[in-house]
């Protein structure tokens, strides 16, 4: 006679699989996608200058003592511009803010800045899409937290809110 | 107030449902035939209230009728009319309904046709219909209405471009037919463990449902491969995405279960294996049904909905499975352990097929579910794809078919080894003859590829072999069907692996005036033109393509703009010879007036899905056979008796 | 605005002077292939179910320039899905490698291989008794 216990099995097999469902419906993947480069230092890139009136940005441009955010957007995309706004603000909190358009042009870039303003000191055009597979972004608007000694130490995925503000500066300021 | 009355008749199915639940329990708790007789038209009046509830809310969409909050975010009224109709089940309320709609009349398909089951095994196949018919129900009514009611909404939201295509539009009822079509086989082996009656006779009951459901899976997954192969527009067929594994889920342990419950007919073996494989292949469907619709597995496929919604559906699915697994552990010991079998027999080699169909099923499943559950446990995020399906399932697959190659050449119980080498020699021999010309006449294929064509070539004359020397027109109709079937699978393999090892890919910018070669065809880029469609913008490119012979045959795949949503779609041309197909699409525009255009000539491609359809074909045959066959003998029976 | 969204969705890149490699095949067929196996395994990091190789959004396409770049100035394939591994992590690889992590993913089929045996052999009769 087969043992009895052989035909609990299945039993305790689907309870695991549906815990697994649970926790998985209540805490959702929170479907980004996280660079691996935070803690490490900032890959070799170039993005050549946007706009004949502001440089573009290098790798070389980092460690420099100054740490800065580097921020990756379009112009041609909606969430980027509702971001404008709180990058302002932390521009003139005295944050230096260096900016890598995507898939992007010039004229457009131009425009996008004469109607939503311009955060940037710098601004580089990344039209292939090298310099935001350099950082391991996924996506725009992200925004890499960068050391004055030209370490990632932070990642922000998606717009930056208001209240996003002193988590940003805290990372910033923790060297 | 049409969408008043969908409601109300949604209200009273699901009365029926405990109406019916309600008698058939206590007719089999008190053994009360007299309330068991209103157990089959209930069932009956339950499906027919819940297709009323199903024409309805067909007719809302139909009628564009813009207060129903359900057309509103899923439709729109210059939809063309077949998507209007298709958008029905092309969102979640809606398809839920259909499930329960399907789950209505395949339980009052067997209330209706149903006769040689035992009496009571009948009621209580119906009342476990009825239980699960009631979650569902209370799912619909009280989680997701499909006929809640909006206000102040002029015009709705279109439905996305990809899916509108009316081979998709037919493609969800098509797989849902068969998802839930098992919840027969699923009622019936309950039903089976709670009288006790799991017998051969109780097999044969089972297995015309089981056939049934398992055609319309074969369709859909057939259906479904082709879908992606013409509307992606990069020529792949099968990505091993989550929801097309859950498709292919339940269809393994429904051909496991097809093969088992043929043993259990013939020879009363594998009782509890087939009960076992009844209860997967019914979950399998479910989770199938809830993975997608919950949008727990990442997909280009599937549909977010809230988590509330997807706890209800997890508690729902979680008390019919473990239920049913309950049941089985039970009333396990209570079936008598069915024979053994002899290795060299026809169920020697089923018993093969049935473990390794089942290990397959393990493996997809394990690679399906794995990343999910390592993110949830651990929050490490890793990707399964086809480098590990593809060298898990793959040599599965190949052992799987020699067994089928084998199986239909031995007879039940005993055979003799020696016997079968002969039957196979010739089969083998050209394998093997297979092999050398591969390996010969081409260079650099694929180990899997490779093996794959080979098997193929075995087992397709190995699985013609049982009508060798028979006379073919008394060969009964569900030999047939197996012979179509197993043909099939060779069929679709040798389409598998061929498409795998011999495709020719040419990525290349043209521009007007450009000739390129693409496998034995000349390929000339002659013109590109805007064309204005019904609801999109069309770039249409016109190729001339040179066959190997000197004919000439036009090409026209076009980039398709829509712009609400906003959206563009590749649409492939594709054209079809005897040995392959020509795919064409256009890709992004170059500087200078080019265009890069990707070609791709794969030939035999069409067998992959040529196999598909002949597997359910001969499944239809071996359904048709089986039924009649079962008629004759009630008839005769009637006639003895009298 | 609009139309800028209609360029950014057709993908339609503004000329560039040197090959683009995004959706064009590599001369050497031996190396593309090559490209276009490593492709079939590298998932789409915004489609989130595809291969790169079969996706129409911008980042595979500056994706597939990448790999057929790398794979024709000499680099292997291995090499460059590490290089995409170590920037997007395990996730953007669909081929898991083994380690503690994936272990149970690569036992749980054999163990069920092993099952499935024992089972055979439990219920198959002895010939000659």
């Amino acid at each position: 006679m087969t043992r009895k216990w052989v035909f609990w099995l299945p039993v305790l097999v689907t309870v695991g699989l549906f815990a697994m469902f649970l926790v998985a419906l209540v805490r959702p993947s929170d479907r980004t996608i996280a660079s691996q480069l935070v803690g490490q230092p900032l890959p070799a890139f170039d993005a050549p200058a946007a706009l004949p009136e502001q440089p573009g940005t290098n790798s070389r441009d980092y460690a420099d003592g100054t740490p800065r955010l580097l921020n990756v957007f379009g112009s041609w995309c909606g969430p980027c511009i509702a971001e404008v706004p709180v990058l302002l603000k932390l521009q003139s909190m005295g944050v230096e803010i260096n900016g890598v358009a995507v898939h992007d042009r010039s004229e457009d870039l131009a425009r996008f800045f004469s109607e939503n303003g311009n955060p940037y000191a710098r601004v580089g055009l990344d039209v292939q899409g090298r310099a935001q597979m350099a950082f391991g972004s996924a996506g725009v608007p992200e925004t890499f937290i960068i050391d004055g000694k030209g370490r990632v130490v932070g990642q922000h995925i998606g717009v930056i809110t208001e209240a996003d503000i002193p988590d940003i500066l805290k990372q910033l300021g923790a060297r | 107030m049409l969408a008043e009355f969908g409601m109300a008749a949604l209200w009273i199915a699901a009365s029926l449902a405990l109406l019916q639940f309600a008698l058939g329990a206590v007719a089999l708790q008190r053994q009360r035939p007299d309330l068991a007789g209103a157990v089959a038209p209930l069932a009956v009046a339950q499906a027919t209230l819940c297709g009323i509830a199903f024409v309805t809310l067909i007719a809302l969409f139909l009628r564009s009728d813009m207060s129903v909050l359900l057309v509103a975010t899923n439709s729109h009224s210059a939809k063309p009319w077949l998507y209007k109709f298709a958008g029905t089940w092309g969102n979640h309320e809606g398809s839920m309904l259909l499930w329960v709609a399907i789950l209505g009349v395949a339980g009052a398909t067997v209330a209706l046709f149903e006769r040689s089951l035992r009496a009571d095994t009948k009621i209580a196949t119906l009342t476990v219909q009825a239980s699960i018919a009631l979650g569902f129900y209370a799912f619909l009514l009280f989680a997701s209405n499909p006929f809640a009611r909006v206000a102040g909404v002029v015009d709705g939201q279109g439905l996305n471009p990809l899916l509108q295509d009316p081979g998709l539009a037919f493609h969800p009822p098509t797989l849902y037919i068969g998802y839930v079509g098992m919840s027969a086989a699923f009622s019936f082996a309950i039903g089976a463990l709670i009288t006790r009656d799991v017998t051969p006779q109780f097999a044969r009951a089972m297995r015309p449902w089981i056939l049934g459901a398992w055609i319309f899976l074969t369709i859909g997954i057939t259906a479904g491969s082709y879908w992606a192969y013409y509307e992606l527009g990069w020529g792949g067929w099968w990505f091993w995405d989550p929801v097309e594994n859950a498709s292919l889920m339940p269809w393994l342990a429904a051909t496991a279960l097809l093969h088992s419950v043929t043993v259990l007919a013939t020879r009363d073996a594998l009782r509890t294996w087939t009960i076992m494989l009844s209860c997967v292949a019914f979950s399998m469907s479910m989770v199938g049904t809830f993975l997608v619709r919950s949008g727990i597995l990442t997909s280009v496929h599937s549909f977010a909905v809230d988590p509330k919604r997807g706890i209800f559906i997890l508690s729902l699915l979680a008390i019919y499975i473990c239920g049913a697994l309950i049941i089985f552990a039970m009333r396990v010991g209570t079936v008598a352990e069915g024979k053994r079998f002899d290795v060299v027999s026809r169920e020697g080699v089923l018993v093969i097929n049935n473990l390794l169909l089942s290990v397959i099923l393990v493996v997809v499943m394990v690679g399906t579910l794995y990343p999910l559950g390592l993110e949830a446990f651990t929050g490490h995020k890793i990707s399964v794809g086809a480098p590990f399906f593809n060298a898990t399932t793959g040599p599965l697959a190949l052992t799987l078919v020699a067994a089928m190659a084998a199986g239909p050449l031995l007879r039940w119980r005993r055979d003799e080894a020696a016997v079968l080498a002969r039957r196979l020699a010739l089969p083998i021999v050209v394998s093997i003859a297979a092999l050398g010309v591969l390996l010969i006449a081409t260079d650099d294929v694929p180990v899997l590829p490779l093996l794959g064509l080979v098997f193929a070539a075995g087992v397709g004359l190995a699985s013609v072999a049982p009508l060798w020397k028979r006379n073919l027109a008394r060969t009964p109709l569900f030999t047939w069907g197996m012979v179509l079937a197993h043909l099939g699978c060779a069929v679709s393999i040798t389409g598998m692996a061929a498409d795998s090892a011999f495709t020719k890919e040419s990525l290349v910018p043209m521009k007007v005036g450009d000739v390129r070669p693409v496998g034995p065809f000349r390929l000339m880029f002659e013109d590109i033109q805007r064309v204005p469609g019904p609801n999109y913008d069309a770039l249409q490119v016109t190729m001339r393509a040179e066959l190997p012979n000197g004919d000439l045959v036009t090409l026209k795949p076009a980039l398709h703009r829509f712009s609400n949503p906003a959206m563009v779609t590749n649409e492939a041309a594709i054209r079809t010879f005897w040995n392959g197909q020509l795919y064409v699409v256009v890709g992004d525009e170059r500087a200078g007036g080019q265009w890069v255009m990707r070609m791709w000539w794969k030939p035999f491609v069409t067998l992959i899905w040529a196999g598909g359809i002949m597997i359910a074909f001969g499944g239809a045959l071996s359904l048709i056979g089986r039924v009649h066959r079962s008629r004759t003998a009630r008839k005769t029976n009637a006639r003895a008796a009298s | 605005m609009r139309r800028l969204l209609m360029i950014a969705l057709l993908g339609v890149a503004q000329p560039v002077l040197s090959q683009d490699y995004s959706e064009e095949s590599l001369p050497d067929p031996k190396q593309e292939a090559q490209a276009v196996a490593l492709m079939d395994t590298l998932r789409c990091v915004v489609c989130q179910g595809q291969p790169i190789s079969g996706s129409n959004a911008d980042l595979a396409r500056d994706m597939r320039r990448l790999v057929r770049e790398r794979i024709a100035a000499g680099e292997s394939p291995e090499a460059v899905r590490a290089w995409l591994v170590g920037r997007y992590g395990q996730w953007i690889s669909l081929k898991p490698e083994f380690n503690d992590m994936t272990a149970p993913l690569w036992a749980i089929p054999l163990t069920a291989l092993a099952a499935a045996g024992a089972l055979y052999a439990r219920r198959a009769k002895r010939r000659g008794k």
